[in-house]
């Protein structure tokens, strides 16, 4: 018998919903402990394998010193890194420290700021490392990940869509919330993968996989303001799980005040450590 | 990892703990025999919710504060939506109070039988995790992922999702699921109802070490029934107040042998506790007669303050989520608006909830137009820490004669009595930070 393919599960700055995923597979849990040896998965087991692997998801964003170091530890033991989530792919939710002033974030949360170590910005991992594949998400989609580990497991490439939530929508058969209600919906700039759920809940879609593979930005703001929604609105849906990705990015800076400070260029360097 | 000390010391430290939400690390050390020093330290990074919820409109809370924790995301949704719905005043209809009540009881599910069977077992049992019980103990492994699928299953009926569900907002839902759907599931919640029962008789088999700890609890107590989704909060001291106190009645300060913030009611100086064996001590009159009489065939009494029997009491949480869940589904019916509007208004608004793992705080501050000017949230596992410091403390002098690995597997195994979530509590504590 050949052996099998080592798994190993990395955290960073995350919620661990996207490696409660894994878990969540709960029909295909033992069976795929069959065929892929979980090797280093720290939430759920105590054991650990040794490297190399041949397979890391990667799960969080780069926000500290130490985590800075350690991704390039674990590109170095992984044949094929593989990040889940906003957080591992556009920097997270907590990518909005980028738009603001970190000292002062620190000072707003914690009594004695001095002790934390912490990054000015949150960066996904393809920003430090060599990343082979992106899953999408906030969190990942259950059934992305299993066509994910079967594509690793078999060398192909994984099938995962990168049109709009769109597709996704009018495939389930659900009536358009924007066309229909009026509801404002980042369907058309979204990436498919959830099964397009929010409409199919009356709601609109808020963004959580990020930019499709040809977003017209500009188009949706338009839209959205025709729907009635204010530029701080307009502002803050752009800004939101995947706020770090570049097109919402942009779209989100165009809404901002004028008077308010710009932020930092994309293109500087972005370790420099808050002072402690 | 151990260091002997020339002095006859030992330094006992474990750098990644396993089967925890989010990152952690112990240290106990011995100055000869005694207990000098018990540091359970937090790495996680932080992530700053508190200060990049300054800004966002009141209709934001949910989505944004679910992304704390991927393992108890409505239970962020739900104190969210009520502190908001406090600041402007708006009190929402008894259908999406029982929504609320139902999903969460898809959260309890999903996330007990989790902690249960995949995190917990394996420490009585004797494995690493729960991949490695599946080859002898098959049946608690399958046991343990039905019923998790089945709190998956019912917060997809009701949210869209498990993690960070989508159909959750301020004034209610964006859709109640048709009383037709929520029936077409009672056959396997009526499952996972005997798979929970089955759950409580396993559990319970197990081998329990001698230890009872002094601490107060701290829970809510709803006007009827099981605590989860809504309540005020009473004590075991005998105090009791409504959720808008928190603030007062709870500090948060520092330790001089940690440096992290340790939450300490007000006038007290023993820890206190919460999570399911404060809710169950405070509350076991309320549970229905099925998970009660469950309890007492466990052989649990009214109270309990083994914090290893804290996986007896989750298990028969999962009974009562169970059959609360099947409850509201039989009496739902079809007609009622989802939603109220909840304009905004300037002012201040507290809200709290029984989270998997314990009390779970919000408090917002809002502008007129709505505007969050400020944001508290104190989430169960920063309650917790110091009653976690406070059990290895006790259980390393009682235990100190153990061979190094031995003590270092009952300490993780007390950690994880906790069924602690760093993710969440991290980003409202001071880090840890060992500077030697």
């Amino acid at each position: 018998m050949t052996a099998r393919p080592k798994l190993a599960v990395w955290k960073f700055a995350s919620c661990d919903g996207c490696q409660l995923t894994l878990l969540n597979c709960e029909d295909e849990l033992v069976p795929l402990a069959g065929e892929i040896e979980i090797a280093y998965f720290p939430e759920a087991t105590r054991a650990v394998v040794e490297g190399p692997y041949d397979v890391s998801l990667v799960e969080g964003s780069i926000t500290t010193p130490g985590d800075l170091e350690r991704i390039h530890q674990v590109r170095a033991v992984s044949r094929r890194l593989v990040t889940i989530g906003a957080c591992a792919t556009s920097g997270g939710i907590q990518a909005l420290r980028n738009f603001a002033d970190v000292a002062e974030f620190r000072s707003v949360v914690y009594a004695h700021p001095e002790y934390l170590s912490t990054l000015d910005r949150s960066t996904p991992i393809a920003a430090h490392v060599t990343v082979d594949f992106e899953l999408r998400g906030c969190p990942i989609d259950r059934r992305q990940l299993l066509e994910l580990l079967a594509a690793e497991l078999t060398g192909r490439r994984p099938r995962i869509p990168t049109y709009s939530v769109c597709v996704e929508c009018k495939r389930r058969g659900s009536v358009c919330v924007m066309v229909a209600d009026g509801t404002p919906c980042l369907g058309p700039v979204t990436q498919a993968g959830c099964g397009a759920l929010c409409p199919a809940f009356s709601r609109g879609c808020y963004g959580c996989f990020g930019p499709q593979d040809t977003p017209n930005t500009r188009s949706e703001a338009d839209r959205l303001r025709a729907l009635g929604m204010g530029e701080d609105q307009v502002l803050r849906v752009f800004r939101t799980f995947n706020a770090g990705s570049e097109p919402f990015r942009q779209e989100s800076r165009r809404h901002e005040p004028q008077e308010q400070p710009q932020e930092q260029p994309q293109e500087q360097p972005q370790e420099q450590e808050v002072t402690s | 990892m151990t260091h002997k000390l020339t002095d006859g010391g030992r330094v006992l430290q474990v750098g990644t703990l396993a089967r925890v939400e989010g990152e952690g690390a112990m240290r106990i050390a011995f100055e000869g025999g005694d207990v000098a020093d018990v540091h359970l330290r937090i790495y996680e990074p932080p992530r700053f919710y508190e200060a990049f919820l300054r800004g966002r409109a009141h209709t934001e809370p949910p989505d944004i504060t679910a992304r704390i924790c991927g393992i108890c995301p409505v239970a962020y949704q739900t104190s969210a939506c009520w502190a908001i719905e406090d600041a402007c005043g708006v009190v929402v209809p008894e259908e999406v109070r029982l929504m609320r009540r139902l999903l969460y009881c898809g959260e309890w599910i999903e996330s007990h039988a989790l902690h249960v069977f995949l995190l917990h077992a394996p420490d009585f049992l004797g494995y690493d995790g729960a991949i490695e019980m599946a080859t002898d103990h098959p049946d608690v492994v399958e046991l343990g992922l039905r019923l998790k699928k089945a709190g998956n299953a019912l917060m997809e009926l009701v949210g869209g999702r498990s993690v960070h569900p989508v159909n959750v907002r301020v004034g209610g839902f964006y859709r109640f699921p048709a009383a037709a759907e929520l029936r077409a599931f009672r056959p396997e919640l009526e499952r996972a109802l005997a798979d929970a029962l089955t759950a409580v008789s396993v559990v319970s088999g197990f081998e329990f070490p001698e230890f009872e700890q002094p601490y107060e609890y701290v829970s809510l107590r709803a006007e009827t029934g099981y605590p989860i989704e809504v309540g005020s909060v009473v004590t075991s001291a005998g105090t009791a107040f409504p959720v808008s106190e928190f603030a007062e009645r709870i500090e948060e300060r520092h330790v001089p042998h940690s440096n992290a913030l340790h939450a300490r009611l007000v006038g007290g100086d023993a820890p206190y506790a919460v999570g399911p064996l404060a809710r169950y001590s405070l509350n076991s009159d309320r549970l229905s007669a099925v998970a009660r009489e469950a309890a007492r065939d466990a052989g649990l009494g009214d109270t309990c303050r083994n914090p290893f029997r804290s996986i007896v009491v989750r298990a028969v949480e999962l009974v009562e989520a169970c059959h609360e869940a099947l409850r509201i589904i039989d009496g739902w019916t079809d007609g009622t608006a989802p939603s109220v509007e909840v304009p905004p208004r300037a002012g201040e608004g507290y809200g709290a909830s029984e989270a998997p793992r314990g009390t779970l705080f919000h408090r917002y501050v809002l502008d007129a137009a709505g505007i969050i000017r400020d944001a508290q949230i104190v989430p169960p596992t920063s309650q917790n820490q110091a009653s976690v410091e406070a059990d290895l403390r006790a259980m390393a002098a009682t235990w100190s004669d153990l061979d190094d690995h031995a003590l270092q597997h009952r300490c993780e195994h007390a950690i994880r009595n906790y069924d602690p979530c760093i993710s969440c509590a991290t980003h409202f504590l001071d880090l840890t930070v060992e500077r030697s």
